[in-house]
Formats: structure tokens, C-alpha cells, sequence
């Protein structure tokens, strides 16, 4: 199902929380919402969510307008809001139950879907306790679990894993993963191996406007164009590879890294790779590589690069 | 409308589960029945075969009751943020208001009919005035109906339940017996007007037996209003904050 934000802005008093935004995603896309505290993405997924409603500017979900049918919108999907809301007085079959008739799943599929859903979300053991008693995690389970119930072509997910310890986060993000094959799914986070790990898409929102969109791979390979290499050489004297490294025509910059392994890092000049070079001045001078690789940018630099001022 | 039912339902329960109901029902029957039967100017003491002292006395219990059930409705989705998940649902925010009050307007009709003993015990003391115990619930009802419909309000408007239950005394002193006071002391029109806006005017109007359009659209307003306003609260969202 697709999602298509027209120039969304929102306006809180007088600050604009975001501003005239515009994206579209494509059924069975993974999306990741990256961004500082205050950037805007949890402004944004209640509007999508119908929580509130934009200033100006339009969602449509499904080809329906967030402004003239909230209901039809909400029916299509399924939100798990940041701080992750619960009844703590109701047992966890009960809440699903109820959020399963507000769903308007039908009677007699009501028990078969809160099973399954209590199944798929490992609440098994859980499921006649109250909300109240359980730990964070499972709570944020039980939080997944009423998203999916009415099993929506659309996720909203405002940060899902926080407070689960490293198993269930990386159980919660197969979980999405496995979702996302067959739905939409917008999930925001502010750590970065998290959005890199699950989305097929990341967009980088900040003070309210998106900085950037695109695949992990587009976005590293924007945030440096410059190819930067680890190079361990053997077989020579330190000084001597230290100084023709330095002298071929494709390296802006030498880095020592380790002078007893012999290892460099090698920054190469704008849009030349010295990959060949270097493999040639190995060879020329009968030294052998140790290791030649790629140094890979990490989503925490292009973050970085893009939200600082 | 399937929705509201929905929504009662769950508060209802949580009503139950939460004990806050059978506290409320026990109280409310065991002060009633006390008054009524026991102590003070009870039936015996009046020795008539009427249920005017068990009317005068819920006129009172409910008027502090009510603020205690309806300062959690919405204050408590508010201070919890599960507000949030219940309007992103494919539920209007009107559904909400609505399945919320009718919760617990059913719980004070069955704090109501669990007097009904009362009522039997009494046509077998004497001749009782079938019409004006009829008109009597009635006004008790409708009272409540009016009361629950402020105190919504007042929960919506903030996240702390006591906040929510001394607005809703507070508003309800004005209609239960501020209103009453200005009016015997001023005159003319103005007297008119708060004697019009006293609940105890149009309630003692309804228990005596006399139902009239004045009377309902009094309280068929003040019920709307709070409904309403509840409402605008909720939609409020979507301008600021």
C-alpha cells in the first residue's frame, strides 16, 4: 500500500515542527525515519497515524486523505506509538481482544487472531497477566502485537525497540523484517545500526525537513565520494612503502595506523580508486599485501554529516 | 455505533475490575438505605409510604459519586498517553466521548435499580405514589446523566484525576446550590435566569411529578454541552500542542 506525504507541514504555536515535507513509499518498503530528538519524526507519524492533523499539505494512504477519511486511514494501519501506551489494568488476551474489535475483526475470527497474534509476538506464557506486571519488553511485544492484530498492509513503528535488551531487539527486528515483505513499514529510530540492520530506505529528517532519502548505499556513497583503503604491506621496510605509498598519483593522504604491522590508511584523490596502483607497486617491488580493503562509512558519519550544523 | 458499545464495554469492566465499581454500588446503596430507613428524618420518622428522603438523600450522594467515577475516563488516558492508541483506531473522536459517558451512566442505572428493593418494600408499607417514584428516578437519572456529561469534560481538560474531580465539584456546586443562592437574592430577570440554571429547580420540578419541556431541555442541554465540549477537547489536538 502506498503512502505518499504532499508537502506536509506542521505548525505547533509558532514554531513549524515540520516544514512543507514530501515523500513517497512503495508497498513492501522498509523505511527508516532517522533524525535528532526534536526533528520532527514522531510529528510526522502521528500524522500519518491521524493523530493529529497537518497544518497544511496532505497524506494519502492507500489513495485515502488522511483529512477526509481518518477512519477508512486508521482502519488501514497499525501504529505503535513512541512511548509505547498500554492499559496496565488489563490482561494482555483482554487488551488484544478489545483493540481487535476496534478493528472490527469479525466475531468469530476474533480468538483465532488474538492466538496467532499472541503466538507470532512469544506472549504465550505472558498472556494472563496483566499489562501492568510485565517487563518492558514484553510489553513492547504486547504494543507490536495490537499494531499487527487487525494484520494491517501498513506499520507505523515509533521507535520499537527501546528498552528490550540486544536477544529481543534482534528478535523484534526479524520480526519486522519478516513483515516488511508484504507490508509497509515506516519505523523511526535514533540508532543508526538499528535503521541500517531493518530498512530497505532511509530518509534523514532534520528541524523539520528531510536532508535525506535514499538506499544505505546511495547515502554513504554521497556522504564521501573520496575511496578511503586500509593497505597492509610486508616484505619491506617501513620507511620505504611509507614514502612510495605517498608518491603515487591517485593518494591525497597517507595514514599511518600501525608502524610495527606495517599498516596504512590511504585516502585516495576525488574520483580515482588506487586500488590497481598500489597491487602494481606491490608487485614492482616484490612486496606482498597484507590486507587491502575498503574503509566503509559508516550511517553514523553520513548522520552526522547531514544533521550537524 | 458499534464502536461506542465497544468502548463502554471496556470501560465498564475496567469500572469492576478496578473495584472502583463495587465500591461506588455498595456505598451508594448503603448511604441511601441508611438515611432512608435508619437514621434521621427516615420513613418511619416521617410515617408516610414515600420515597421523597431516599430521593433528597441520592440527590446528594451522587452529586459527590459522579465527580469520583468520571475523573479517570479521560484524565487518566491523557496522563498515560494510551489517548493516542484509542484515536488512532478507526474510531471518531465523537465514538470516544460517547462510549465513555454511556459507561458510566450505565453504572449509575444500576446503581439505581439496585434500590429498586427499596421501592417494593415501600408499596407493601402503604399507599406509595406509583408516578412520583417513576418521575423521581427519573430526575435522579437524568440528574446523573447531566453530571457525568461535565465531569468528561472536566477530565478531558487535564491529565490528574483530582484536578479533574474538584473541577467537576466545583462546576456542579454552581448548578447544585450557587445558582439556588444568587437567585433568592437577587430579583427580576437575573433571579430567573439562575433559578433556571439551579438543578435542584428543575430536579424537585421532575420528582414531584411534573415533567416538563422546560425541564428536559435543561437538562438535554447541559448533557449536550459537556458532550461537546468533551469533544472540542479532543479535536483540540489538531491546533496546537
Amino acid at each position: 500500500m502506498d503512502i505518499v506525504v504532499k508537502n506536509f507541514t506542521k505548525v505547533y504555536g509558532t514554531q513549524k515542527a515540520v516544514d512543507n515535507i514530501s515523500f513517497q513509499l512503495k508497498p513492501g518498503e522498509i523505511v527508516g525515519f532517522l533524525g535528532p530528538n526534536g526533528a520532527g519524526k514522531t510529528t510526522t507519524m502521528k500524522a500519518i497515524t491521524c493523530f493529529t492533523a497537518p497544518t497544511s499539505g496532505d497524506i494519502l494512504v492507500g489513495g485515502y486523505s488522511v483529512k477526509e477519511n481518518p477512519e477508512k486511514v486508521k482502519s488501514l494501519l497499525g501504529y505503535l506509538p513512541e512511548s509505547n501506551p498500554l492499559y496496565t489494568e488489563m490482561n494482555v488476551i483482554e487488551y488484544l481482544k478489545y483493540v481487535a474489535e476496534l478493528q472490527n475483526i469479525p466475531r468469530e475470527k476474533l480468538r483465532s487472531r488474538v492466538a496467532h497474534m499472541i503466538e507470532v509476538c512469544g506472549l504465550e506464557e505472558e498472556k494472563h497477566k496483566n499489562i501492568g506486571e510485565l517487563s518492558k519488553g514484553y510489553r513492547q511485544r504486547v504494543g507490536l502485537a495490537q499494531a499487527m492484530i487487525h494484520d494491517p498492509q501498513v506499520l507505523i513503528l515509533d521507535e520499537p525497540t527501546t528498552g528490550l535488551d540486544p536477544n529481543q531487539i534482534i528478535e523484534i527486528r526479524e520480526l519486522i523484517k519478516k513483515l516488511g515483505k508484504e507490508k509497509t513499514v515506516i519505523l523511526s529510530s535514533h540508532i543508526l545500526a538499528e535503521v541500517q540492520a531493518t530498512c530497505d530506505r532511509i530518509l534523514i529528517i532534520n528541524k523539520g525537513v528531510i536532508v535525506a532519502d535514499g538506499t544505505y548505499e546511495e547515502l554513504s556513497r554521497r556522504a564521501t565520494s573520496d575511496e578511503i583503503l586500509t593497505v597492509g604491506i610486508g616484505g619491506c621496510s617501513f620507511d620505504d612503502a611509507y614514502q612510495k605509498l605517498k608518491s603515487l598519483p591517485t593518494v591525497a593522504m597517507t595514514d599511518v595506523v600501525s608502524a610495527t604491522d606495517f599498516i596504512f590508511e590511504v585516502r585516495s584523490k576525488e574520483g580515482e580508486s588506487s586500488i590497481k596502483p598500489i597491487f602494481d607497486l606491490c608487485v614492482e617491488n616484490h612486496w606482498y599485501l597484507t590486507r587491502l580493503t575498503p574503509v566503509e562509512t559508516k550511517l553514523e558519519d553520513i548522520f552526522r554529516n547531514l544533521t550537524a550544523n | 455505533m458499534k464502536p461506542i458499545w465497544i468502548i463502554a464495554k471496556r470501560e465498564l469492566k475496567s469500572f469492576f475490575d478496578s473495584l472502583i465499581a463495587y465500591i461506588m454500588l455498595i456505598a451508594f446503596v448503603g448511604f441511601t438505605g441508611f438515611f432512608t430507613w435508619i437514621y434521621g428524618s427516615d420513613i418511619f420518622f416521617i410515617g408516610q409510604a414515600s420515597l421523597q428522603v431516599f430521593f433528597e438523600i441520592s440527590y446528594w450522594t451522587l452529586f459527590f459519586f459522579i465527580p469520583a467515577l468520571t475523573m479517570r475516563l479521560l484524565a487518566e488516558e491523557n496522563r498515560v498517553g494510551t489517548i493516542e492508541l484509542l484515536l488512532t483506531k478507526p474510531v471518531t473522536d465523537w465514538q470516544v466521548v460517547v462510549g465513555k459517558y454511556l459507561s458510566t451512566l450505565i453504572l449509575i442505572v444500576i446503581a439505581l435499580a439496585l434500590t429498586i428493593p427499596y421501592y417494593i418494600t415501600v408499596t407493601n408499607l402503604g399507599n406509595v405514589d406509583h408516578g412520583a417514584v417513576l418521575t423521581g428516578y427519573f430526575g435522579l437519572l437524568l440528574m446523573s446523566a447531566a453530571y457525568i456529561s461535565i465531569g468528561l469534560f472536566a477530565s478531558s481538560i487535564t491529565n490528574n484525576q483530582l484536578v479533574a474531580f474538584l473541577i467537576t465539584l466545583f462546576i456542579g456546586i454552581f448548578f447544585h446550590i450557587i445558582s439556588n443562592v444568587i437567585s433568592q437574592s437577587v430579583s427580576g430577570w437575573s433571579s430567573q435566569l439562575f433559578n433556571y440554571l439551579s438543578i435542584q429547580t428543575h430536579f424537585n420540578s421532575i420528582a414531584r411529578g411534573v415533567i416538563d419541556t422546560r425541564n428536559l431541555v435543561y437538562f438535554a442541554s447541559l448533557i449536550f454541552l459537556g458532550l461537546i465540549g468533551t469533544e472540542a477537547v479532543l479535536t483540540r489536538r489538531n491546533l496546537s500542542e
